[in-house]
């Protein structure tokens, strides 16, 4: 059997669990990976290549394994998974991957993330990180030891331990274990640093994490990173170094200390390093027969153990068999000699070790080519970043092929050969990034750990110059594949935003109002009566707001509390009209700038007291109107005492609308004189509403005699319900938006694009004349914005009083079909059947619209009808106001 | 993830922060005796530099104030924090 | 020995390759009669348009890294000309029409597929604000459409049209002649290009100044050496501001980093392209197999190249919200531009106030798009010494009058 009868730290033989790979049964132990368990029954091809198709197995033991990616069907699907490091869960299932994965529902997630904010962060649980982790919780710092592993002790793993090794490792991890501001997380890979030395990890759960996640995402905050990453070994280019069965020889060491599970039975080790003969003097312990040692350099000595055929200065130049080694070609690494086949089915790989420096140099670190390394060591990090490890011996050659031998391998990922760079420098290409986008090196999953190496190194060769003069390469997060899941976390689905709802949402709900989401809002669209449709309830609801009494919750509106003495005038340099002279208890109507001269928001100011202000905003625009006075009065005007704050969700509004909302309003609040003359229109009182303490605004949005009463949040649901009892008829934005639209009141953010001036809308008359400066006054009378012919804010009837114009419709000079170029002269803004006008209407911005009313412009229509439009002025509805002023 | 020193708050996470771009540049004292060209430089012009930036940030999710800071922007390296100055930009300069 | 490919070749196995000769690296000459600074997708579609289309081929394009390794090598490759105002359709529908026969003029696989682009909306200004668009695009001749929820699903049957989501899909703008190509592809195709007409194409020759005489430029100062030019062209996206300022120039631009995403590589699933303002993210699966994601630029200026992580998680999320079979896909790997963005999202193009010196820049997160119209109208402007027609609503000077071209929301990408 494949299976060493005593080795294997990580495997519990106590344990099998049965799995299924391309289609059949075996059997594994828990601690296996898919990996090992498939070379322990003896399975060495997994995969086939993305572009030729040919079989491939696994390189390595471990997440840098380029070739041996599965499709993963069972418990859940997952695409392009590295068999070296996916645990064997019971009910496992899997494919073997084509180069494209598949997906399919159920695949990723559930996922979480955490925060952690340390002083060390160390990458790597070997004996150099335990070390730097140990001096540092000795030091009394907060240490977060990530490592990706099942468990910890990195290289140790890998090789035999004596006992000493096995209890210094033990007495390690207790004082790690023992000390309270130490964390050790197994299964978790650093993927990504970034600036502020922010690390991302992946932390892993096979078995179901904490409320059954499969993976968490760590945000680390770290004083300072240690990477103690180790070193990824590196292969060789020779024909056929991509069939299943070569294997680097530091993976074959590995699958045999952490599984127990010998990868052949008769082996040929192909080195250019020392290292190499670790793993082959392993093997052959372990009953392995190595039949022969090849090694690259001309002056290797024989490992005094070894007692076979030995042959340096020679390399492998084919490898028999198809989807499995049987044979080993070797012959003389250069010029010509006698080559022959060794019998063999399992052929070892050792080019020797490259620092994993990925991560420093995601953090900014230099890398710099150190020729007796024969790899890119770390020079200097901005960061506080530091790299430990051994510095490794550069290996002997290690393109043994000739340059352009098109079976020659340097990305198994992506089935890239020495032919593909030896085209690639033909065509005139010089860099490395020049020659990984021609051929693909490097862009696969394994992210150019196995394949940068030997890619750098046959480029070097076939420019012709030291490996040192070339740039290193660049390393971009994630260090690691990440699945979109894990990075989505616990965004998802009702989670993926916020829901605002105003505090009379449980009451719009049990009414059956269907939502309309503005913003993060979810606002009542409308109040649908037993068998109603949208239009029936809006033109019922419209009716009734005209002719009778109707209510709406007016909650979400942007309310800014603003305080101080200088709070008029600060007001009067953020809006076009006049503040400062406003008499406390009433209010006006406002519209703010940017400085470019555009309109940004529109609301209502009430004067509450000589140094209070109470400002209105749109929903949409309240956070960033607040954030506007926040950025005006700090930076540019600290010297004015002013302070503004949110009062949003303090203050619920209801509404309370039409010809018999005085009435109403008499009826829920006894004590308030509410005559015209009591209680003129723009003006505020404090009542007693309902019984509720409340604000009553006289202000109309709707052009009817109208009222908004304001209570706190807590009295909201009781003051709907009051008001409701008076007979009014609940309403939502829909028939809000229809009734200010009949009085042709804009809404900023429809009606408006960001592109249009207050002079635009109409709403010229809120410049307060006089006034020295407001911001955005400077940009009215540029050229451009002082046009006479800009898009201004107008009534749009269509000829057909039945046809509703579709919103966004554009408008032009003529009728009949469109041959396009034709220019368009504006858009329809807003559009709706009026209830009210017993007709459709529209509002849009027209180029000169002012000078256009009375005439004819023309909607063409998606469906390709172009219909006549007549343009009126915005107000088609009680033009004096005698409603809402009465 | 850039770690924005608030003289307040401290060092904070970006993500708390909005931005607000060059520092110093006040809004003119009399915009109405600007030509159009030098009003444009005030609305869009502002400093790009690759290298030391003085700009503008502003802690929307926690202490809600504006302060600046030096920043390379060819590195990220941030300098220490400066709160805004009492008598307004126009006197920092 | 192994032989080749055993059994069924694998799913890239079509994909074309590159051609075998692209371009040598001539050593500068003393002066060109032309040098455009930034060897990126605008810089060489440039130098191929002033060769192709006017004769001038005495033309240096300097690259201070290596050739099209900046925005040109790092943008997610959605082509589309499906913009608000009718200055942005004219040029970008030009570049649609260029795009249409690029492969063929070139003579080089680009890999341009024009499988369609949705923008979803998810509210009804998303819904008025498409409308508008697609009603707009259709004055201008350009292809747009408005599409029900049902007809997105038909299109893209992976989009989640449910209306229990958080934010749930409304309709979308549909422009079917949109899509993608290979970026370096396209790059390399108009390097050869040029290069063929003679054109030196100048790697790691970085401009470190200019010369003037009497207001006019003469020259570049370069890391390697002077060059003298008769005219000077800045194709240098989000480092325009760097040499700008070498001249005493204040442009409206601010320099952002742009990130973007790959996943490994899956069986086709993604149809088209499917971008969202509201869910913000956009996304294409290309032709070996990857999903290319972008959303919106990190807020502060930086040339680093490097972004927050933050934002890719957002982008994640918002990929999941539209398409929940994603869920298992991987992020292979990250990366980051530079986009020079101006206030209006609209480009610079055109003479500038120093005499000789052409601008092209502000193309912000939408240069790939337009590379071939970029190159086309930049390569006439120079040529005539004013600006073509197209590139007439974006001057410079429009920041004076306030003439802008507002394409914030068409652009679809937050900033």
């Amino acid at each position: 059997m494949s299976r060493h009868p005593r080795l294997g730290t990580l495997v519990d033989r106590g344990t099998p669990v049965p799995f299924r790979f391309a289609g059949r049964a075996y059997t594994g132990f828990a601690g296996d990976t898919l990996a090992s368990a498939l070379l322990a029954a003896g399975v060495h091809e997994v995969a086939r290549s993305v572009k030729l198709g040919r079989p491939r197995g696994l390189t390595s033991a471990g997440s840098e394994e380029p070739s041996g990616l599965v499709q993963v069907l069972a418990p859940w699907p997952e695409p392009n998974v590295p068999a070296t490091t996916l645990d064997l869960v019971p009910g496992l299932c899997a494919e073997p991957g084509t180069g494209q994965g598949v997906l399919a529902p159920g695949g990723g997630g559930p996922a979480d993330a955490r925060w952690a904010h340390v002083d060390t962060l160390v990458v790597g649980a070997g004996p150099a990180g335990l070390a730097a982790a140990l001096r540092a919780t000795r030091a009394g710092e907060r240490v977060l030891v990530a490592d990706e592993r099942p468990g910890p002790g990195g290289a140790l793993l890998d090789r035999p331990v004596g006992a000493g090794e096995r209890a210094g490792l033990r007495a390690a991890l207790a004082e790690l274990a023992a000390a309270p501001e130490v964390r050790l997380l197994s299964r978790t890979t650093v993927v990504g640093h970034y600036d502020g030395n922010l690390a991302l990890a992946v932390q892993r759960f096979p078995y179901g994490g904490p409320d059954g996640i499969r993976e968490r995402l760590w945000r680390v905050r770290a004083g300072r990173v240690v990477l103690a990453t180790g070193a990824h070994e590196r292969g060789l280019a020779f024909a056929g170094n991509d069939t299943p069965g070569v294997m680097l020889a530091g993976a074959a060491r590995a699958y045999l200390h952490r599984y127990g599970v010998r990868a052949g039975r008769r082996a040929v080790l192909l080195t250019a390093h020392d290292s190499g003969y670790a793993a082959a003097a392993d093997l052959a312990a372990a009953g392995v027969a190595v039949v022969s040692i090849v090694d690259t350099r001309t002056g290797a000595a024989r490992p005094h153990w070894y007692r076979g055929d030995f042959h340096p200065g020679h390399g492998v130049h084919g490898v028999r068999g198809t989807g499995r080694v049987t044979g080993v070609v070797v012959g003389p690494l250069a010029g010509e000699g006698p080559q022959w086949t060794v019998a063999a089915d399992l052929l070892l790989v050792s080019g020797g070790w490259v620092p994993a420096v990925q991560l420093y140099s995601q953090a900014g670190g230099a890398l710099r080519y150190d020729p007796g390394a024969g790899a890119y060591l770390p020079a200097g990090c901005p960061q506080p970043v530091e790299y430990t490890g051994t510095v490794p011996v550069a290996p002997g050659p290690v393109l043994v092929a000739p340059a352009g031998d098109p079976l020659a391998f340097v990305d198994l990922a992506r089935d890239v050969s020495l032919a593909d760079i030896a085209r690639a420098t033909g065509a005139g290409l010089r860099s490395g990034e020049h020659v990984k986008r021609y051929t693909s090196a490097g862009t696969g999953p394994d992210q150019a750990k196995t394949s940068a190496p030997l890619a750098a190194a046959a480029l070097a060769a076939a420019l012709g110059v030291d490996p040192g003069t070339l740039p290193p390469p660049s390393h971009r997060p994630p260090h690691l594949p990440v699945a979109l899941a894990t990075l989505a976390g616990r965004r998802r689905g009702a989670l993926f935003d916020p829901v605002r709802t105003t505090a009379l949402h449980a009451a719009h709900l049990r009414a059956g109002a269907p939502m309309e989401l503005v913003g993060q809002w979810h606002r009542p669209r409308y109040f649908p009566a037993a068998g109603e449709d949208m239009a029936a309830a809006v033109r019922r609801e419209c009716l009734a707001a005209r002719t009778g009494l109707a209510a709406m919750d007016a909650s979400t509106l942007g309310k800014i509390d603003v305080q101080g003495p200088d709070a008029g005038e600060f007001l009067d340099r953020l809006y076009t009209g006049l503040l400062s002279t406003l008499a406390v208890g009433r209010i006006r109507y406002v519209v703010m700038c940017g400085p470019d001269g555009m309109v940004r928001d529109d609301g209502t100011v009430a004067r509450l007291a000589a140094d209070r202000y109470l400002v209105t905003t749109t929903t949409g625009n309240a956070a960033a109107v607040l954030d506007t006075m926040r950025e005006w009065s700090q930076t540019e005007w600290p010297h004015l005492r002013v302070w503004c704050t949110s009062v949003t969700e303090h203050w619920a509004t209801v509404a309370l609308v039409g010809p018999g909302s005085r009435a109403a309003l008499a009826g829920l609040a006894p004590a308030l004189a509410v005559s015209t003359v009591d209680f003129p229109v723009l003006a505020w009182r404090d009542a007693v509403v309902a019984g509720l303490a409340a604000r009553v605004c006289r202000i109309s949005f709707s052009g009817e005699l109208a009222y908004e009463i304001s209570v706190a949040g807590f009295d909201a649901a009781a003051l709907w319900h009051a008001v409701l009892a008076t007979g009014a008829t609940p309403y939502g934005t829909q028939t809000m938006h229809v009734l200010r639209a009949e009085k042709g009141y804009p809404i900023v953010g429809q009606d408006t694009d960001g592109t249009v001036t207050p002079d635009d809308l109409g709403l010229g008359w809120t410049i307060a004349a006089g006034k020295a400066d407001f911001v955005g006054l400077r940009s009215l009378s540029r050229v451009d914005t002082a046009r006479a012919d800009r898009r201004q804010f107008v009534a749009l009837l269509p000829a057909d009083p039945a046809l509703l114009l579709p919103e966004g419709a554009a408008l032009v000079a003529a009728p009949g079909p469109v041959v396009p170029p034709v220019p368009a002269l504006g858009h329809v803004t807003s559009s709706y059947h009026s209830a009210t006008l017993a007709r459709t209407f529209a509002l849009g911005l027209l180029a000169a619209g002012r000078a256009r009313i009375g005439t004819l412009v023309y909607a063409p229509l998606l469906d390709g009808r172009v219909v006549p439009v007549r343009v009126a002025a915005p107000v088609l509805y009680d033009p004096a106001g005698a409603r809402r002023d009465g | 993830m850039l770690l924005i020193p608030c003289p307040w708050c401290g060092p904070r996470g970006q993500d708390e922060f909005g931005y607000g771009g060059q520092a110093g540049v006040p809004y003119p004292a009399r915009p109405s005796t600007l030509d159009d060209q030098r009003w444009a430089a005030y609305l869009f012009v502002r400093a790009n530099p690759k290298g030391p930036l003085h700009e503008r940030w502003y802690h929307a999710a926690g202490c809600r104030r504006w302060f600046t800071v030096v920043r390379d922007t060819a590195t990220n390296a941030i300098r220490a924090p400066e709160r805004p100055d009492p008598a307004g930009p126009a006197a920092a300069r | 020995m192994s032989g080749p490919a055993v059994g069924p070749a694998g799913p890239n196995a079509y994909l074309p390759e590159h051609p075998a000769r692209l371009w040598s690296a001539p050593e500068p000459r003393r002066g060109y009669q032309v040098v455009i600074v930034g060897a990126g997708g605008h810089g060489l579609a440039t130098a191929h348009y002033l060769a192709r289309n006017h004769g001038i081929t005495d033309v240096a394009v300097l690259e201070r890294g290596w050739l099209a390794g900046g925005n040109m090598a790092r943008n997610t490759t959605i082509i589309r000309s499906n913009y608000l105002w009718e200055a942005s359709a004219g040029i970008y529908e030009h570049a649609l029409r260029l795009w249409e026969s690029l492969a063929a003029e070139l003579d080089y696989p680009i890999l341009f597929s024009q499988r369609g682009v949705l923008n979803l909306a998810h509210s009804e200004q998303d819904v008025r604000e498409g409308v508008r668009r697609v009603s707009a695009n259709r004055l201008a001749g350009i292809d747009a459409q408005w599409l029900t929820p049902a007809e997105v699903a038909r299109v893209c049957p992976i989009v989640d049209v449910s209306d229990t989501v958080r934010y749930p899909v409304l309709g979308a703008t549909y422009q079917p002649r949109g899509g993608i190509a290979k970026h370096d592809n396209v790059a390399w195709a108009y390097a050869r290009s040029a290069a063929a007409a003679g054109v030196h194409l100048i790697e790691h020759c970085e401009v470190t100044g200019f010369d003037l005489d009497g207001g006019r430029v003469t020259g570049v100062r370069t890391s390697r050496g002077p060059i003298a030019a008769g005219t000077v062209a800045l194709c240098a996206a989000g480092h325009t501001s760097v040499l700008a300022a070498m001249l005493g120039l204040d442009l409206p631009l601010q320099s952002h980093p742009l990130q973007a995403l790959v996943s490994d590589l899956l069986a086709p699933v993604l149809p088209g392209v499917v971008m969202s303002n509201a869910v913000h993210v956009y996304v294409s699966q290309a032709h070996k197999g990857e999903l290319v994601m972008g959303a919106g630029v990190d807020g502060y200026t930086s040339y680093t190249q490097r972004g927050s992580p933050h934002v890719i998680e957002a982008q994640a999320a918002a990929a999941l919200e539209i398409f929940p079979v994603f869920a298992g896909a991987h992020v292979l790997r990250t990366w980051a531009g530079i986009v020079d963005v101006t206030p209006d999202a609209s480009p610079i193009i055109g003479p500038s106030t120093v005499d000789g010196l052409y601008l092209n820049c502000g193309w912000g997160t939408g240069g790939f798009k337009a590379t071939p119209a970029a190159g086309w109208c930049l390569a006439d402007t120079i040529a005539h010494g004013r600006a073509h027609p197209l590139a007439v609503p974006f001057a410079l000077d429009r920041f004076r009058t306030g003439a802008l071209v507002d394409e914030h929301g068409a652009a679809a990408v937050a900033h």
